[in-house]
């Protein structure tokens, strides 16, 4: 929806949400990191901070006090929130007239995610496409995706781990968002590019913004631009085919050696959505919850059937994982697994660079 | 049972179980059972040969257990379960009497009707006859469709074989024909012993092998090789199914344990055309 | 009625279906027609392995004894088989019993026979190569099947 308007300061559309009854959940900064946190203060942006991130590594530091949004994704992603870590699935009660099952009641009400970035955006989508849009359908997930209304900040700076611009997945989202704004430079008066992508998020601005100028436009554009222009890391274009012809290859078995199997990148992961169940019981032994919790292929016990695990060595599960987000995930949903958000990167405890291992291995004579 | 009653086909909620009555437990064999279960409403439970549950035992888990019943008596659902961990060997200490979390049914299942005219083989390996069952029954019900039908059987032991007294009624009936092949027997067992490869030759003595449509259901390694060898003998790669197992929790694709290469063996599977997965079975840890 | 002679029979034998001309002749010089009643031996654990028997007619079964258990049967052989190799092997000496499950109908050759005609003639040689050799593959490749006992509670 291209209706582009301009505005000088981001809090009253953060206000606009909260007096139009959303919950809304936005950037804060908490113990040395940003996070999305339910935010009731438009004070509460992290305004002139940035991140730092490389590979093993995550610091927040000083920026442009001037500027609003120049850190980019934080540790945790919007799964948390859509798809949550610990999610009661059914309570089931035995009593005398047998066994009953039951749902528990949503528990989400209208919500904004304000400060989704395009890489983060794309996440969501690709999770729709697993969690809502399939044969088969999560409807607590669906529930709330539906009930979510989503500010996309188009990213004018990338870390030192992004490649969003080499997944097309950013730094400029072109749609699927309510309302998108762009931070502009000094030479626009740090002002924001502001879009509507939606009647909702038309709704929203009424009243707030003026028109846009061309030379917003541009401003916005160019930033994003430059964002792109910037990033260092480039994921090599045939990745998806290339690795399936190299699933034996031995330089799994080096990036295995290096691997913790911590899991750590699966959770960072926007798009990561194994999970696994647990079951709870009261002290009656009458009433048992059933729980959805995340879970990792990392796991040793992840592939485990009767008698071991089909997954027992490191080289097949970063294998696993690895060919799953690159290429395997093409043949399920028509799309790769990444988004080139470099969650992966910074959070793995030892380093570990999908893009410089996919480099690694598409470099390998083929199987 | 109501006359009003829908099969339980459609997945009302698949994430949700359903309430099922055990009517009858009985063991099969040492560590296997069988159980016999029935809808609380009597509403008909329908499913296609080589579908699974996702079996509920109260406060212990779930568990993937294929149907080994009759697909056209959708007044029950039969499963044989072999006590192997935790929830498995709940489900086997169940009785008449006890109710059951129910699941399903779930997954793609053995093409049997669209394979008339043709030479239908059975290959199953210990417990594979179980989720071959529905498939034998529904080739059975319209026998004169097809050419022939033979069940070759692999176990352990003569006393490992699962459901004898209808392997025994089968062949009384002369509805099949049957080769049994065991690991290891005493002086008494006048059947083969050897591997399910070994029996190939004799079975299909006289069939055109281009005219064979298989069906292998049991350990991966017997599958894998017993594909490899019928493939030898002119079997079709593309008319041979097989049945893969994988560790399974939500069996509707969304929890990523059962990966497979490109599939979800609970919603791509667990039955997949050979040919479609051929590499994929001599990658090893995939 | 025509009688057949061991050459006939080898002839049409499916293990000597390969075998030319020259090679059925001098083979056919070591063989004997031979008939197992249902229940005997045909070869004895620690024998002499003097002969080789290829099973024409029934079923056999190569059984191991152990105390306390029994005779086990870990193999058993049909039409086409042949039913031991140790008369190749020195000291050729039968290393399992083999037992008639059924009526059983074989050609036995002469083992001292067949292998002075094999070292006489390299080419008869090379063509007995090439029938035992994929059979003893076959044979080891199903014995190690079995080892995995592949359909044990907790085998995959």
């Amino acid at each position: 929806m291209e209706r582009a308007a301009a505005l000088d300061d981001p809090r009253p559309v953060l206000s606009a949400l909260i007096e139009a009854g959303y919950r809304v959940i936005a950037p804060v900064e908490q113990d040395g990191a940003i996070r999305y946190l339910p935010a009731v203060d438009p004070d509460s942006l992290p305004k002139g901070r940035i991140d730092s991130q490389t590979p093993g590594s995550y610091r927040l530091e000083d920026g442009d006090p001037e500027r609003w949004f120049d850190y980019v994704v934080s540790p945790e992603s919007w799964k948390a929130w859509l798809y949550p870590a610990r999610r009661k699935m059914w309570t089931s009660t035995r009593s005398e007239d047998g066994l009953s099952f039951e749902r528990p009641e949503a528990e989400w009400t209208p919500t904004a995610f304000f400060g989704v970035r395009p890489c983060d955006l794309a996440a969501i989508e690709k999770q729709d496409a697993i969690l809502k849009d399939g044969a088969f359908a999560d409807p607590d997930y669906a529930h709330r995706r539906e009930n979510a209304l989503i500010v996309v900040i188009q990213c004018a700076r990338s870390a030192e781990t992004c490649f969003c611009a080499s997944m097309n997945t950013g730094p400029r989202a072109q749609a699927g968002f309510d309302i998108a704004l762009t931070e502009l430079g000094a030479e626009a008066d740090h002002r924001f590019l502001v879009e509507a992508g939606s009647e909702a998020g038309a709704r929203v601005l009424e009243g707030l913004t003026e028109d846009a100028t061309e030379a917003d436009k541009d401003a916005a554009h160019a930033a994003t631009n430059a964002a792109a222009a910037s990033q260092i890391r480039v994921m090599p274009e045939n990745v998806a085919a290339g690795l399936k012809a190299r699933l034996t290859a031995p330089e799994w078995d080096d990036v295995a050696k290096r691997c913790l199997n911590c899991a750590n990148c699966t959770m960072a992961c926007p798009t990561c959505f194994c999970s696994d169940v647990q079951d709870t019981s009261d002290l009656t032994g009458d009433l048992t919850d059933r729980w959805r919790v995340w879970d990792s292929c990392f796991n040793p016990d992840f592939s485990y059937i009767h008698g071991g695990a089909v997954r027992t060595s490191s080289m097949s599960r970063y294998r696993q994982w690895m060919t799953h987000k690159l290429s395997s995930w093409h043949d399920q949903f028509g799309a790769s697994g990444c988004v080139g958000c470099g969650r992966c990167i910074a959070w793995c405890p030892v380093g570990i660079d999908i893009v410089a291992e996919a480099e690694t291995l598409m470099a390998q004579p083929e199987d | 049972m109501r006359d009003s009653a829908e099969p339980h086909t459609a997945i009302a909620d698949p994430m949700l179980p359903i309430a099922m009555r055990v009517s009858e437990a009985w063991r099969e064999l040492d560590d296997v059972v069988s159980l016999r279960l029935v809808t609380k409403d009597g509403a008909p439970f329908a499913f296609a040969p080589g579908q699974f549950n996702m079996l509920y035992a109260f406060g212990v888990g779930e568990a993937a257990i294929s149907i080994s019943g009759d697909p056209a008596r959708t007044g029950e659902l039969l499963h044989t379960i072999r006590d192997v961990g935790a929830v498995s060997g709940a489900l086997t200490r169940l009785k008449a009497g006890d109710e059951v979390g129910v699941r399903g049914p779930f997954g793609s299942s053995w093409p049997v009707d669209s394979e008339h005219d043709r030479h239908l083989l059975f290959v199953a390996g210990g417990l594979g006859l179980a989720p071959l069952r529905p498939a034998i029954y529904r080739a059975l019900a319209t026998r004169h469709r097809f050419a022939s039908i033979t069940l070759i059987m692999g176990a352990r032991s003569p006393r490992d074989l699962l459901y004898p007294y209808q392997l025994a009624g089968w062949t009384a009936s002369h509805a099949l024909r049957l080769n049994i092949t065991v690991d290891h027997a005493g002086p008494e067992w006048t059947g083969s012993v050897g591997v399910v490869t070994t029996e190939f030759a004799r079975a299909l003595a006289g069939i055109d092998p281009a005219k064979v449509s298989a069906y292998l259901c049991g350990p991966e390694i017997m599958m894998r090789f017993g594909a490899m060898g019928l493939a030898d003998m002119g079997v079709s790669t593309e008319r041979m199914w097989l049945s893969m197992e994988r560790s399974m929790k939500c069996a509707i694709g969304l929890c990523g344990h059962c990966q497979f290469g490109p599939d979800f063996v609970c919603k791509d599977g667990p039955v997949f055309r050979h040919d479609e997965i051929a590499r994929r079975l001599t990658l090893k840890e995939i | 009625m025509v009688i057949k002679t061991i050459r006939d029979i080898l002839e049409e034998h499916p293990a000597f279906k390969s075998f030319d001309d020259d090679a059925l002749d001098l083979i056919s010089g070591c063989g004997t027609n031979e008939h197992f009643a249902a229940g005997s031996m045909i070869l004895r654990e620690g024998d002499d392995a003097s002969k080789v028997h290829i099973l024409r007619k029934g079923d056999a079964a190569i059984e191991i004894a152990a105390p306390g258990t029994g005779p086990l049967i870990v193999e058993t052989l049909h039409a086409g088989d042949v039913v031991d190799w140790s008369w190749l092997v020195p000291p050729r000496r039968a290393m399992s019993d083999a037992r008639a499950v059924t009526e059983v109908s074989a050609i036995s050759l002469d083992a001292n026979c067949v292998l002075g005609k094999c070292d006489e003639h390299p080419n008869l040689g090379y063509q007995m190569f090439k029938l035992w050799l994929p059979h003893l593959a076959e044979r080891v490749r199903n014995g190690r099947m079995q080892l995995l006992d592949l359909y044990g509670a907790n085998a995959g």
